[in-house]
Protein backbone atom coordinates (compact mmCIF):
# COMPACT_ATOMS: atom_id res chain seq x y z
CA UNK A 1 0.00 0.00 0.00
CA UNK A 2 1.52 3.28 -1.10
CA UNK A 3 1.03 6.02 1.46
CA UNK A 4 -0.63 9.34 0.74
CA UNK A 5 2.59 11.19 1.51
CA UNK A 6 4.40 9.47 -1.39
CA UNK A 7 1.83 10.79 -3.84
CA UNK A 8 1.94 14.27 -2.31
CA UNK A 9 5.73 14.40 -2.47
CA UNK A 10 5.77 13.18 -6.09
CA UNK A 11 3.25 15.90 -6.88
CA UNK A 12 5.40 18.49 -5.09
CA UNK A 13 8.46 17.42 -7.11
CA UNK A 14 6.56 17.71 -10.40
CA UNK A 15 5.22 21.11 -9.38
CA UNK A 16 8.71 22.37 -8.46
CA UNK A 17 10.14 21.15 -11.77
CA UNK A 18 7.31 22.96 -13.56
CA UNK A 19 8.10 26.15 -11.65
CA UNK A 20 11.78 25.90 -12.54
CA UNK A 21 10.81 25.47 -16.18
CA UNK A 22 8.53 28.52 -16.18
CA UNK A 23 11.22 30.66 -14.55
CA UNK A 24 14.23 29.55 -16.60
CA UNK A 25 13.03 28.85 -20.15
CA UNK A 26 12.61 31.51 -22.83
CA UNK A 27 10.51 29.69 -25.39
CA UNK A 28 6.86 30.63 -24.74
CA UNK A 29 5.52 27.24 -25.85
CA UNK A 30 7.84 25.39 -23.45
CA UNK A 31 6.75 27.72 -20.64
CA UNK A 32 3.19 26.85 -21.52
CA UNK A 33 3.96 23.13 -21.36
CA UNK A 34 5.52 23.62 -17.92
CA UNK A 35 2.29 25.30 -16.77
CA UNK A 36 0.37 22.27 -17.98
CA UNK A 37 2.74 20.08 -15.96
CA UNK A 38 2.05 22.13 -12.83
CA UNK A 39 -1.70 21.72 -13.39
CA UNK A 40 -1.18 17.98 -13.67
CA UNK A 41 0.78 17.89 -10.43
CA UNK A 42 -2.18 19.53 -8.71
CA UNK A 43 -4.54 17.02 -10.33
CA UNK A 44 -2.49 14.18 -8.85
CA UNK A 45 -2.86 15.76 -5.41
CA UNK A 46 -6.63 16.04 -5.86
CA UNK A 47 -7.05 12.42 -6.91
CA UNK A 48 -4.75 11.11 -4.15
CA UNK A 49 -6.69 13.02 -1.51
CA UNK A 50 -9.97 11.87 -3.07
CA UNK A 51 -8.90 8.23 -2.73
CA UNK A 52 -7.59 8.50 0.81
CA UNK A 53 -10.55 10.54 2.08
CA UNK A 54 -13.14 8.40 0.33
CA UNK A 55 -14.75 11.41 -1.32
CA UNK A 56 -15.35 11.95 -5.04
CA UNK A 57 -15.44 15.77 -4.96
CA UNK A 58 -11.71 15.99 -5.71
CA UNK A 59 -12.12 14.03 -8.92
CA UNK A 60 -14.97 16.26 -10.06
CA UNK A 61 -12.64 19.18 -9.48
CA UNK A 62 -9.99 17.47 -11.62
CA UNK A 63 -12.54 17.32 -14.44
CA UNK A 64 -13.03 21.09 -14.20
CA UNK A 65 -9.26 21.70 -14.04
CA UNK A 66 -8.88 19.67 -17.24
CA UNK A 67 -11.61 21.71 -18.95
CA UNK A 68 -9.93 24.96 -17.97
CA UNK A 69 -6.57 23.59 -19.14
CA UNK A 70 -8.05 22.69 -22.53
CA UNK A 71 -9.59 26.16 -22.92
CA UNK A 72 -6.34 27.76 -21.81
CA UNK A 73 -4.31 25.72 -24.30
CA UNK A 74 -6.60 26.67 -27.18
CA UNK A 75 -6.58 30.42 -26.41
CA UNK A 76 -2.89 30.50 -25.43
CA UNK A 77 -1.69 28.76 -28.57
CA UNK A 78 -3.87 31.06 -30.70
CA UNK A 79 -2.22 34.01 -28.93
CA UNK A 80 1.21 32.55 -29.72
CA UNK A 81 0.35 32.16 -33.40
CA UNK A 82 -0.85 35.78 -33.48
CA UNK A 83 2.35 36.91 -31.76
CA UNK A 84 4.51 34.89 -34.15
CA UNK A 85 2.79 36.52 -37.12
CA UNK A 86 3.76 39.96 -35.75
CA UNK A 87 7.25 39.31 -34.48
CA UNK A 88 8.55 36.14 -36.20
CA UNK A 89 9.55 34.83 -32.78
CA UNK A 90 8.01 33.26 -29.68
CA UNK A 91 10.82 34.22 -27.34
CA UNK A 92 9.39 35.78 -24.18
CA UNK A 93 12.18 38.38 -24.24
CA UNK A 94 10.59 39.79 -27.41
CA UNK A 95 7.22 40.22 -25.72
CA UNK A 96 7.83 43.83 -24.74
CA UNK A 97 5.30 45.76 -26.81
CA UNK A 98 3.39 46.90 -23.72
CA UNK A 99 6.52 47.99 -21.93
CA UNK A 100 6.65 51.69 -21.25
CA UNK B 1 5.01 -5.07 -5.22
CA UNK B 2 2.69 -2.08 -5.44
CA UNK B 3 5.31 0.15 -3.82
CA UNK B 4 7.95 -1.02 -6.31
CA UNK B 5 5.58 -0.28 -9.21
CA UNK B 6 4.81 3.14 -7.77
CA UNK B 7 8.51 3.92 -7.41
CA UNK B 8 9.24 2.92 -11.01
CA UNK B 9 6.36 4.98 -12.43
CA UNK B 10 7.23 7.96 -10.19
CA UNK B 11 10.88 7.81 -11.27
CA UNK B 12 9.88 7.79 -14.95
CA UNK B 13 7.50 10.71 -14.34
CA UNK B 14 10.20 12.77 -12.61
CA UNK B 15 12.88 11.97 -15.23
CA UNK B 16 10.61 12.83 -18.16
CA UNK B 17 9.46 16.04 -16.49
CA UNK B 18 13.10 17.04 -15.98
CA UNK B 19 13.61 16.31 -19.69
CA UNK B 20 10.71 18.67 -20.51
CA UNK B 21 12.62 21.50 -18.84
CA UNK B 22 16.12 20.47 -19.97
CA UNK B 23 15.52 19.69 -23.65
CA UNK B 24 16.61 22.37 -26.11
CA UNK B 25 14.20 21.31 -28.84
CA UNK B 26 10.52 22.14 -28.04
CA UNK B 27 9.33 19.04 -29.90
CA UNK B 28 11.39 16.77 -27.64
CA UNK B 29 9.95 18.62 -24.64
CA UNK B 30 6.43 17.95 -25.91
CA UNK B 31 7.13 14.23 -26.38
CA UNK B 32 8.61 14.00 -22.86
CA UNK B 33 5.53 15.75 -21.49
CA UNK B 34 3.30 13.15 -23.17
CA UNK B 35 5.30 10.45 -21.36
CA UNK B 36 4.79 12.30 -18.05
CA UNK B 37 1.05 12.37 -18.71
CA UNK B 38 1.01 8.63 -19.35
CA UNK B 39 2.83 8.02 -16.05
CA UNK B 40 0.25 10.17 -14.25
CA UNK B 41 -2.54 8.17 -15.91
CA UNK B 42 -0.92 4.99 -14.55
CA UNK B 43 -0.90 6.52 -11.08
CA UNK B 44 -4.60 7.42 -11.43
CA UNK B 45 -5.35 3.75 -12.15
CA UNK B 46 -3.43 2.82 -9.00
CA UNK B 47 -5.57 5.36 -7.10
CA UNK B 48 -8.76 3.58 -8.27
CA UNK B 49 -9.78 6.35 -10.65
CA UNK B 50 -9.90 4.56 -14.05
CA UNK B 51 -12.20 7.17 -15.62
CA UNK B 52 -9.77 9.96 -14.76
CA UNK B 53 -6.95 7.88 -16.28
CA UNK B 54 -8.90 7.51 -19.51
CA UNK B 55 -9.70 11.24 -19.57
CA UNK B 56 -6.05 12.03 -18.84
CA UNK B 57 -4.92 10.06 -21.88
CA UNK B 58 -7.72 11.21 -24.21
CA UNK B 59 -7.81 14.90 -23.29
CA UNK B 60 -4.24 15.64 -22.15
CA UNK B 61 -1.99 13.21 -23.99
CA UNK B 62 -4.39 13.20 -26.93
CA UNK B 63 -6.07 16.52 -27.59
CA UNK B 64 -3.98 19.13 -25.78
CA UNK B 65 -0.56 17.71 -26.67
CA UNK B 66 -1.57 17.23 -30.31
CA UNK B 67 -2.46 20.93 -30.31
CA UNK B 68 0.98 21.75 -28.86
CA UNK B 69 2.87 19.57 -31.33
CA UNK B 70 0.76 21.00 -34.17
CA UNK B 71 1.62 24.59 -33.21
CA UNK B 72 5.32 23.79 -32.71
CA UNK B 73 5.47 22.27 -36.20
CA UNK B 74 3.35 25.06 -37.72
CA UNK B 75 5.59 27.79 -36.34
CA UNK B 76 8.73 25.78 -37.20
CA UNK B 77 10.40 26.83 -33.95
CA UNK B 78 14.07 26.07 -34.05
CA UNK B 79 16.25 25.21 -31.10
CA UNK B 80 16.40 28.30 -28.96
CA UNK B 81 19.60 30.18 -29.62
CA UNK B 82 20.23 31.68 -26.21
CA UNK B 83 19.04 30.57 -22.84
CA UNK B 84 18.43 32.90 -19.96
CA UNK B 85 21.45 34.39 -18.22
CA UNK B 86 23.26 32.66 -15.37
CA UNK B 87 21.55 34.80 -12.73
CA UNK B 88 18.03 34.05 -13.95
CA UNK B 89 18.86 30.34 -14.20
CA UNK B 90 20.25 30.29 -10.67
CA UNK B 91 17.42 32.29 -9.13
CA UNK B 92 14.73 30.30 -10.94
CA UNK B 93 16.21 26.99 -9.82
CA UNK B 94 16.58 28.26 -6.26
CA UNK B 95 12.94 29.43 -6.19
CA UNK B 96 11.79 26.04 -7.43
CA UNK B 97 13.89 24.16 -4.88
CA UNK B 98 12.70 26.44 -2.09
CA UNK B 99 9.09 25.70 -3.09
CA UNK B 100 9.88 21.97 -3.05
CA UNK B 101 11.46 22.08 0.40
CA UNK B 102 8.59 24.14 1.78
CA UNK B 103 5.95 21.77 0.38
CA UNK B 104 7.88 18.71 1.54
CA UNK B 105 8.10 20.11 5.06
CA UNK B 106 4.39 20.95 5.17
CA UNK B 107 3.38 17.54 3.81
CA UNK B 108 5.59 15.79 6.35
CA UNK B 109 4.04 17.70 9.26
CA UNK B 110 0.36 17.17 8.53
CA UNK B 111 -1.80 14.10 8.78
CA UNK B 112 -5.05 13.12 7.11
CA UNK B 113 -8.32 14.17 8.75
CA UNK B 114 -10.13 11.31 10.45
CA UNK B 115 -13.40 11.90 8.61
CA UNK B 116 -13.90 9.51 5.71
CA UNK B 117 -16.45 9.86 2.91
CA UNK B 118 -18.73 7.10 1.67
CA UNK B 119 -16.64 6.04 -1.36
CA UNK B 120 -14.32 3.06 -0.91
CA UNK B 121 -12.94 0.26 -3.10
CA UNK B 122 -15.96 -1.98 -2.59
CA UNK B 123 -18.42 0.72 -3.70
CA UNK B 124 -16.30 1.59 -6.74
CA UNK B 125 -16.12 -2.10 -7.68
CA UNK B 126 -19.87 -2.54 -7.21
CA UNK B 127 -21.31 0.62 -8.82
CA UNK B 128 -18.49 1.64 -11.15
CA UNK B 129 -16.29 4.70 -11.10
CA UNK B 130 -17.84 6.36 -14.14
CA UNK B 131 -21.36 6.02 -12.79
CA UNK B 132 -20.37 7.47 -9.41
CA UNK B 133 -18.72 10.43 -11.11
CA UNK B 134 -21.65 10.95 -13.46
CA UNK B 135 -24.15 10.94 -10.62
CA UNK B 136 -22.13 13.48 -8.68
CA UNK B 137 -21.57 15.64 -11.77
CA UNK B 138 -25.25 15.83 -12.75
CA UNK B 139 -26.69 16.30 -9.26
CA UNK B 140 -24.38 18.14 -6.85
CA UNK B 141 -22.24 19.84 -9.49
CA UNK B 142 -24.81 20.67 -12.16
CA UNK B 143 -24.30 24.45 -12.12
CA UNK B 144 -20.47 24.31 -12.41
CA UNK B 145 -20.91 21.77 -15.21
CA UNK B 146 -23.18 24.15 -17.13
CA UNK B 147 -20.80 27.07 -16.56
CA UNK B 148 -18.02 24.91 -18.01
CA UNK B 149 -19.90 24.80 -21.32
CA UNK B 150 -19.95 28.62 -21.43
CA UNK B 151 -16.21 28.67 -20.69
CA UNK B 152 -15.54 26.28 -23.57
CA UNK B 153 -17.70 28.36 -25.92
CA UNK B 154 -15.82 31.53 -24.93
CA UNK B 155 -12.48 29.77 -25.46
CA UNK B 156 -13.58 28.53 -28.88
CA UNK B 157 -14.71 31.99 -30.02
CA UNK B 158 -11.52 33.51 -28.58
CA UNK B 159 -9.27 31.06 -30.40
CA UNK B 160 -11.05 31.67 -33.73
CA UNK B 161 -10.88 35.47 -33.35
CA UNK B 162 -7.23 35.45 -32.27
CA UNK B 163 -6.02 33.35 -35.18
CA UNK B 164 -7.75 35.45 -37.83
CA UNK B 165 -5.57 36.87 -40.58
CA UNK B 166 -6.06 40.52 -39.71
CA UNK B 167 -6.19 40.90 -35.98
Amino acid sequence: MVSLNSYLILSAILFAIGTIGVLTRRNAIVIFMCVEMMLNAVNLTFIAFSKYLGNLDGQIFVLFVMTVAAAEAAVGLALMIAFYKNRESIDVEDMNMMKW
Amino acid sequence: METLFFLIVAAIAVITSILVVANKNPLNSALSLIMTFFCLATLYVMLEAPFMAAIQIIVYAGAIMVLFVFVIMLLNVRTEAARRGKHALFLGTMTGLLLLIQTWYTVGRGSLAGVRGPVDSALIAKVGHTELLGTALFTDFLLPFEITSILLLAAMVGAVILSKKKL
